[in-house]
């Protein structure tokens, strides 16, 4: 008989070890599922958790890792406020669009200008529209006490529509022989989201991201309002005793995560993607959620785990190519690693004890 | 009369890390009340679960009636002749006593023929309850009555009684009272867990004493002083809290027609209280739970804003300040609920010295905490009150309840406040930590503070307070200077006994 026992405090190894224990879960049962298709496991697992660091060709590989891992990051890291304060905020990819359009559109009205200032500009009227769009949910919540994680979803559908409506109306490319899609901000040097090192990957956004990093970090141990944050998600009673007001928490939580998410965004349209188009979301918005419990919820846990997730991306696509693993393997993969993640994390409360019955 | 109905022989039951019964043997006799005394953590409630057959013991025996006896589970136990009454009431609010009580049943009559059983039960046992009343309606005193009745219905032999007195009035505990001695009468044996000692003074035959497990006396409680049964349940001398004469000084917090809706469907309206609290005294204000004590600590917390005009503290209307200016100010608070109101459960003592004391003792800078001081505070507080802890870094759920309650009041009372409101400061809490507590609040009313002290034990409020008053649905009565003040008349301010007239009805 496998009996569950609450510990007195949470377990500090296990709090590290369950991520760490969930991915080899993950290895294994993926594995399981590649041989079940007819594909070598090690050679799989290998490509998809290996091969983007350590094969001949890791020097392609590195930059996207970084390309892919800074979006994931950076939005994971706005998200873990709120999810600490048990405010939850899932429409990330909606504001992830905003911020783009709000970003891109504000650098686009001043074409063909060249100054300095016009980047600059961008990111904050990137984040602001992230911020705008998160602003929603929270209000709506604050004043009518409407559930933000049904808001912020249904936002993410609203804003799709926007984008197909920018990508075909108000930002297409006047130049663009009609195609669907706006001018190409990375090929604009004065909007452009660059390399700042030549080869490296290493964008602003990869630079917002380990900024945004230490900023949570420094705020979730050394600053009150950190203090709050863990404060309101784990007695919401308490949190008021102690003079928190929960709607200024969660105006300033959402804020947060959709400032961010907009700077994702925006980082992301004047570089890796270049332009306003249809297609422009990937679903970082949806995969930071499991970044950030994957991470624990804490800075620099979700830094690794970004770095994990984005190499399952890198990975997914060379297994794709050279083993011809199907692209819903991968998707499958990522799900496995949160479903782990979540199951395992009953040994950071518990015990497992083995041993006969007993009447409690 | 002396033949013996359970013996318990040997007893031991061990939990992973603490021993909850070592070889525990007594006996109950036919026709007896049994008391059960011991601190919180003594192993009274897991030899009550093992007589009631929710727990197995790792060794030793029972016997009932001559009998072997080792109760599978609770149906087994109720089969033998075992009932049990619990200190918090398995009830559906909904449906009414005589449906409530089928729900428990094996067989079930039907309901008016169940509804004539519990009206001749009642009658005879002296407990008025209408059948047919929503339990919804119930004082805690009704309802515990349902549940009494519901044993009753099974002709028990053994009826065990878990804390039966902390919900009622003290006309309804009489009630109460008589029943059990009529019980006792007619050959029942009541096994009653209570830590009231006068209680148990005037109503139990025997007493048998528990202390970390072990039995480590008995004795007869007619003839033992409270304080000596006390020291036994301790195991050390107790201190008696000592009570300084002490000047009035100036009024420093005005409660003037203060009124407040009830803030959520269950909670109870602040009715048109008006009081004035001076410098260095403590007023005690007594109530059966639910008559409006939560709310009126958040009152006076800040967490429930009041209109203009109706509180003030020296002189400054404060009814619209948050919770934190009111604390800057020298107005604290600690509310009855410790798990997830006054203390987060899993941070730290560390942590949870911040949550109150971050303005007072200047624990944060420009927004900044300042975790060094946090801890020393935290350290302050923990030796300055005794709690039970290896250190600061430990996490307030794994304390037991004295233990954070301590810790609770040590830290409003360590931020030396000029007004602290309390509630239920003692509730749960083992005898020799409660005195501490009592002195505690003495203390600080000497240094000049006013203490506002809400409780439900009157032995407590009698004990510490130089005023007295009730809260009864929301409404404050006038004070009465404490001394002198007679257990009937507390009583009366209470509201008496609920719903006396129902028995005189069927009587």
């Amino acid at each position: 008989m496998i009996a569950l026992e609450k510990r007195p405090q949470p377990s500090k190894i296990w709090t590290v070890a369950t991520p760490v224990l969930a991915v080899v879960l993950t290895m294994i049962v993926g594995g399981i599922l590649f041989a079940a298709l007819g594909k070598d496991p090690i050679a799989t697992i290998s490509a998809i958790f290996f091969d983007p660091l350590f094969s001949e060709n890791a020097w392609f590989y590195r930059p996207q890792l970084l390309i892919k891992g800074a979006p994931l990051v950076l939005i994971a890291i706005g998200l873990s406020f709120g999810f600490r304060a048990g405010i939850w905020n899932i429409g990330a990819e909606g504001q992830y669009i905003i911020g783009a359009i709000c970003g891109a559109a504000a650098g686009l009205a001043l074409y063909p200008a060249e100054t300095r200032l016009i980047f600059p500009l961008m990111v904050i009227t990137g984040a602001l529209g992230g911020w705008a769009w998160a602003m929603i949910p929270g209000i709506l919540r604050v004043r009518f006490g409407t559930n933000e994680i049904l808001v912020s979803l249904m936002l993410v559908y609203v804003a799709e529509q926007l984008l197909a409506s920018m990508a075909l109306g108000l930002l297409r490319n006047p130049e663009g022989m009609g195609f669907p899609g706006s001018r190409n901000l990375a090929q604009w040097p004065a909007a452009a989201n660059g390399e700042i090192i030549s080869g490296s990957g290493m964008h602003w956004g990869v630079v917002a991201a380990l900024i945004a990093v230490i900023f949570a970090y420094v705020t979730l141990s050394r600053h009150i309002f950190g203090y709050q944050v863990r404060l309101s998600g784990q007695a919401p009673r308490a949190a008021r005793f102690s003079g928190v007001n929960p709607g200024r928490l969660v105006l300033i939580c959402m804020g947060i995560s959709g400032a961010l998410a907009g700077l994702a965004g925006l980082f992301e349209v004047a570089g890796p993607a270049g332009q306003i188009s249809i297609d422009f979301n990937v679903g970082y918005g949806f995969t930071a959620i499991i970044v950030a419990f994957l991470g624990r919820l804490n800075p620099i846990g979700i830094l690794l785990a970004g770095g994990v997730m984005a190499l399952t991306y890198i990975g997914g696509e060379i297994a794709q190519l050279q083993i011809g693993l199907p692209a819903a393997a991968i998707q499958l993969l990522q799900g496995m690693l949160l479903f782990f993640l979540l199951a395992v994390d009953v040994l950071t409360n518990y015990r497992v004890r083995f041993g006969r019955e007993e009447i409690a | 009369m002396n033949d013996t109905l359970l013996k318990l022989t040997g007893l031991t039951k061990a939990y992973p890390g603490v021993i909850a019964n070592k070889d525990v043997s007594f006996a109950i006799q036919r026709g007896e009340i049994h008391a059960l005394l011991g601190e919180n953590g003594a192993g009274k409630s897991t030899l009550v679960k093992t007589i009631y057959g929710l727990v197995k013991p790792d060794s030793g025996t029972l016997a009932f009636d001559g009998q072997d006896y080792a109760p599978a589970d609770p149906r087994a136990a109720r089969a033998t002749g075992v009932a049990m009454v619990f200190q918090h009431f398995s009830l559906f609010d909904a449906l009414t006593v005589a449906e409530n009580i089928t729900l428990g049943m094996e067989n079930p009559p039907k309901l008016n023929a169940l509804a004539a059983q519990v009206r001749a039960v009642s009658d005879e046992y002296g407990l008025p309850l209408d059948p047919d009343r929503t339990v919804g309606d119930l004082s805690a005193g009704e309802r515990q009555r349902v549940e009494i009745i519901r044993c009753l219905l099974q002709d028990p032999k053994l009826l065990i009684m878990d804390e039966p007195t902390s919900v009622l009035t003290p006309q309804e505990v009489e009630i109460l009272f008589e029943t059990l001695r009529k019980l006792r009468s007619e050959g029942t044996a009541i096994l009653y867990i209570s830590h009231k000692l006068e209680e148990i003074r005037a109503l139990c035959d025997a007493a048998t004493i528990l202390r970390l497990g072990e039995v480590v006396g008995e004795c007869t409680p007619r003839e033992t002083s409270a304080r000596d049964m006390a020291e036994m349940m301790v195991g050390e001398v107790l201190q008696v809290p000592e009570r300084a004469q002490k000047p009035q000084g100036d009024v420093v917090l005005d409660m003037t027609g203060l009124s407040a809706p009830a803030p959520h469907q269950f909670g109870t309206a602040l009715r048109d209280i008006t009081i004035s609290v001076q410098a260095g005294e403590i007023l005690g204000i007594g109530g059966v739970a639910g008559n409006g004590q939560d709310e009126l600590v958040a009152a006076l917390s800040g967490e429930m804003k009041v209109r203009q005009g109706m509180l003030s503290l020296r002189k400054e209307d404060i009814g619209l300040w948050p919770v934190n200016l009111r604390r800057a100010r020298g107005l604290l608070a600690a509310p009855e609920e410790r798990m997830g109101h006054a203390a987060a459960p899993d941070m730290s003592l560390t942590e949870n010295a911040l949550l109150t004391a971050a303005a007072r003792k200047a624990l944060e800078r420009n927004g900044f905490l300042r975790w060094d001081r946090a801890r020393s505070f935290a350290n302050e507080v923990i030796a300055g009150f005794d709690v039970r802890t290896p250190g600061p870094e430990n996490t307030a759920r794994s304390l037991s309840g004295g233990n954070l309650q301590k810790f609770v009041i040590g830290r409003e009372i360590m931020q030396d406040p000029d007004v602290l409101v309390v509630n239920q400061p003692t509730w749960g809490v083992d005898a020799s930590a409660a005195a501490a507590i009592r002195q505690a609040l003495l203390d600080l009313a000497a240094k000049g503070a006013a203490v506002i002290c809400i409780s439900q034990d009157l032995d407590e409020l009698m004990e510490i307070s130089d005023r007295f008053c009730a809260l009864n649905e929301g409404r404050l009565s006038e004070p009465r200077s404490a001394q002198g003040l007679s257990v009937e008349e507390i009583g009366l301010m209470l509201g008496g006994a609920h719903d006396m007239e129902v028995a005189h009805a069927h009587g």
